[in-house]
């Protein structure tokens, strides 16, 4: 099943090696991850989105909080939880396909955030699932590059991930 | 005003604070300067291996055989990437080490630099953490924090990485006596509701087994385990980490359990009803294939330090994070205090059923046999030091007659490489234990092939007028190599001939130690009495056995524990 486990560790040089290195040495998957500093700039927060059976998670989440740097650790697919995931899509457009794209990115809440006469640079947040679905609708060929961040998230309401 | 230190007389001060006796260690051009402050004191004594290897398992072998943190100093570059065998060693077995090295100047790092390799990088995966400390400011709290996370906890080693320049800058020094780390907090005290469970059901028990492994060694809750045992009559087996750990001369004792364990040891624990795990880790080579091990019903409590340690490889039914002492001391006042009692009855027929396992007394061997048996070897060092010796041991068939043979009844003294099974490590951490127990008795049981992945320490030896006993088991094989090769290669003994051996006892000799060549089984005891009597001298002796003896029982790799290979 996949898991999105979100953490927060010391924002020191070699914490996030430490947990990718925990990752290839164990051999967990890894799908993505993202790091960045927190408010208060000591902590970062990462959120990793790993698949694996229950026996394997639990070992993630018992190894990653044996680490030294890592302060808290939460599966956030346990409970109540929003996720957010943002993607940069360039595609070709051009003729009528201009007006298509246009409709299509406006439907997923998407917004062109640069265009030129053959392209388009659409920028869309959502779960990763409605990420996938945007890419399935586009035509293959019209995609020339995607870039994405990774699933971050947050537990909903009163679930909170503090030091 | 408080003076400024270099980072180099921090690090010693540093030491001296920890109450740190000995340092193992190899100089080189990155730690000249912490050299150089080692020279003007001497709180701290320094002691010079003949590679740094040997600093780490010396260092380690210190460390296992008194309970204190082993401490290492290497230089950069060759100097790390040759402790990584004594670090990793050292992680896999949870000992408590604090290792310096000396890192290229601050600057130079990603350069390329002579002698530069990322220590950080390469020691990650076997340390339980480490620290490159590029200012000196930071450098006495750093290594306040190494020393806290290699000793609680689950132990292990820690890395302190100090660039050159470090060691020459200055900072005002101040020795924090504690550290706290927001991220860093271990449990030592079980959960009280877990606890009750587990009192409760070893209450209940039919068919009881007791398996303790390391962490008793490690946590010093060998009395607190024997107390529950003796209070409960309850059968007892030892890891290889955790022998000593319960006497072994006890009667509710029935010996080591696992690949080479003991056929009552093995059986009772595939049969047991209730299976008490403490500080031990269901290794491969305990339980064997976990399939097998599930295929038998059986409710297991777990206590261990470390949660990552339980459901790892056998889920279990009782789970307890906390240290052994204490939860064992818990769990004895719940049963002295409780109502309920043990079914005596259930309980007299389990035993009869051990005792009948161990009537196939599995560890026999040929006693009349022309040549030297190892096990009759091992049989008789525990005779003639009446087993109270400090003993170490390198990696091999050797290792596993030591562990049979000699009946560790105290903790700490018995001494190897589990978890990696690091060849090389036997005459190293000897000379650690010699040095952390200059009154008692140490000895090295050795093979042929082990000995000469570390020989150069005999130099050490000297140099530190270090008196060990080295018993060199000399199969002329890689014994357990050549086992495996006879069970399951078709005898094709590729590569596991020893060949070209030096002549020992003019080896020793050599080094300024005493030799012995002991060929007969009638010699044995002779030669042994002989060697202890000189106590202030290193003897090697020499003994040349049975080549084609093999280590039973053995349960091949992939069975189940009961599917034993027996004499
Ligand atoms: C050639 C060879 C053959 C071997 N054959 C066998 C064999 O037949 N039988 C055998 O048993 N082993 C054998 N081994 C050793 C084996 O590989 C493992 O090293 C060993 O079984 C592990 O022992 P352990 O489970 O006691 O764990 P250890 O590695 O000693 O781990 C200790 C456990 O205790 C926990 N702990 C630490 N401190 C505390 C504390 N304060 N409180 C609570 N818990 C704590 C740790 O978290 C860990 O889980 C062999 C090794 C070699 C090289
Ligand atoms: C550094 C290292 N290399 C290889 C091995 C694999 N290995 C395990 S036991 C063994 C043979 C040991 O031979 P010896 O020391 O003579 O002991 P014996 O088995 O003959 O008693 C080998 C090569 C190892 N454990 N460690
Ligand atoms: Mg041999």
């Amino acid at each position: 099943m996949r898991h999105i486990i979100s953490l927060l560790m010391e924002n020191e040089s070699g914490a996030l090696s430490r947990v990718a290195g925990l990752f290839s040495a164990r051999g967990y998957n890894i799908e993505s991850l993202n790091v960045a500093p927190t408010e208060d700039p000591t902590l970062s927060r990462m959120t990793l989105v790993t698949v694996g059976s229950d026996e394997v998670i639990e070992q993630i989440t018992k190894q990653l909080n044996k680490l030294i740097e890592v302060v808290k650790i939460v599966d956030l697919s346990e409970g109540d939880h929003i996720e957010r995931e943002l993607m940069l899509v360039k595609v070709r457009a051009i003729g009528e396909d201009r007006e298509e794209i246009k409709r299509l990115a406006d439907i997923f809440r998407g917004s062109i955030i640069d265009v030129t006469d053959k392209s388009y640079t659409i920028e869309l947040t959502g779960t990763s699932s409605k990420l996938d679905a945007f890419l399935e609708t586009m035509q293959r060929n019209m995609i020339l590059e995607t870039i994405r961040t990774g699933a971050s998230g947050l537990g909903r309401g009163e679930r909170i991930l503090k030091e | 005003m408080s003076v400024e230190l270099t980072g180099a007389e921090i690090t010693v001060r540093c030491l001296q604070e920890e109450g740190v006796k000995y340092i193992f260690g190899y100089p080189g051009g990155a730690v000249l300067f912490i050299y150089d402050e080692l020279f003007k004191q001497d709180k701290v004594k320094h002691i010079l291996v003949r590679h740094e290897q040997a600093a780490l398992h010396a260092a380690d072998g210190y460390a296992r055989s008194s309970h204190n943190v082993g401490v290492a100093l290497v230089t950069s570059g060759p100097g790390v990437t040759n402790a990584v065998t004594g670090i990793a060693t050292a992680y896999m077995d949870s000992i408590p080490l604090v290792i310096i090295s000396g890192q290229v100047p601050t600057a130079a790092i990603g350069q390329d630099a002579f002698q530069e390799v990322d220590t950080v990088g390469i020691t990650r995966p076997c340390v339980k953490h480490n620290f490159l400390v590029k200012d000196v400011t930071e450098l006495a709290s750093t290594i306040k924090k190494a020393f806290v996370i290699a000793s609680t906890g689950r132990p292990g080693p820690v890395l302190v990485d100090i660039p050159k320049d470090v060691t020459q800058q200055k900072a005002v020094f101040d020795y924090p006596s504690s550290v706290s780390m927001r991220s860093y907090k271990p449990v030592s005290e079980g959960d009280s509701q877990q606890i009750k469970k587990a009192a409760q059901l070893i209450l209940s028990a039919k068919r009881p087994m007791v398996y303790s492994g390391g962490g008793v060694i490690l946590d010093n809750a060998s009395e607190a385990l024997t107390e529950l045992v003796h209070l409960l009559n309850f059968p007892c087996t030892n890891t290889l980490m955790g022998l000593g750990g319960y006497p072994a001369t006890d009667k509710r004792f029935v010996g080591m359990l696992g690949m080479h364990g003991t056929y009552e040891a093995n059986m009772a624990m595939q049969y047991c009803d209730v299976l008490i795990a403490v500080g031990a880790r269901f290794d491969d080579r305990v339980i064997g294939n976990p399939k097998h091990f599930y295929s038998e019903e059986r409710k297991i409590i777990h206590i261990d330090i470390d949660p990552s340690s339980i459901s790892k490889r056998v889920k279990v039914d009782i789970p307890i994070v906390g240290s052994v002492s204490e939860v064992l001391n818990e769990l004895i006042k719940l049963i002295k205090a409780s109502k309920e009692k043990i079914d005596e009855h259930a309980l007299k027929e389990w035993w009869r059923q051990i005792d009948s396992w161990r009537e196939r007394d599995c560890l026999r061997y040929d006693r009349t046999s022309a040549v030297i048996k190892p096990q009759m070897v091992v049989e008789k060092l525990y005779a003639v030091t009446k087993g109270d010796a400090f003993v170490t041991s390198d990696v091999g068939q050797h290792q596993m007659w030591a562990a049979q043979f000699y009946r560790f009844n105290k903790p700490r003294r018995w001494i190897n490489s589990g978890g990696l099974g690091t060849m090389g490590f036997g005459l190293p951490s000897a000379m650690g234990a010699q040095l952390a127990n200059p009154d008692g008795i140490v000895a090295c049981i050795t093979g042929e092939a082990s000995i000469q992945m570390c020989i150069q320490e005999l130099s050490t030896c000297k140099q530190y007028s270090l008196p060990l006993k080295i018993i060199n088991l000399n199969n002329r094989y890689m014994g357990m190599v050549r086992q495996w090769q006879e069970f399951f290669h078709g005898n094709r003994y590729s590569e596991s001939y020893m060949n070209a051996l030096p002549d020992f006892v003019k080896l020793a000799e050599s080094y300024g130690h005493v030799g012995m060549k002991i060929e007969k089984p009638e010699d044995i005891e002779g030669a042994l009495e002989e060697a202890f009597k000189l106590k202030e001298r290193l003897v090697f002796m020499d003994f040349i056995t049975d080549q084609t003896e093999n280590v039973f029982p053995m349960v091949p790799g992939g069975k189940g524990l009961s599917e034993m290979i027996l004499v």
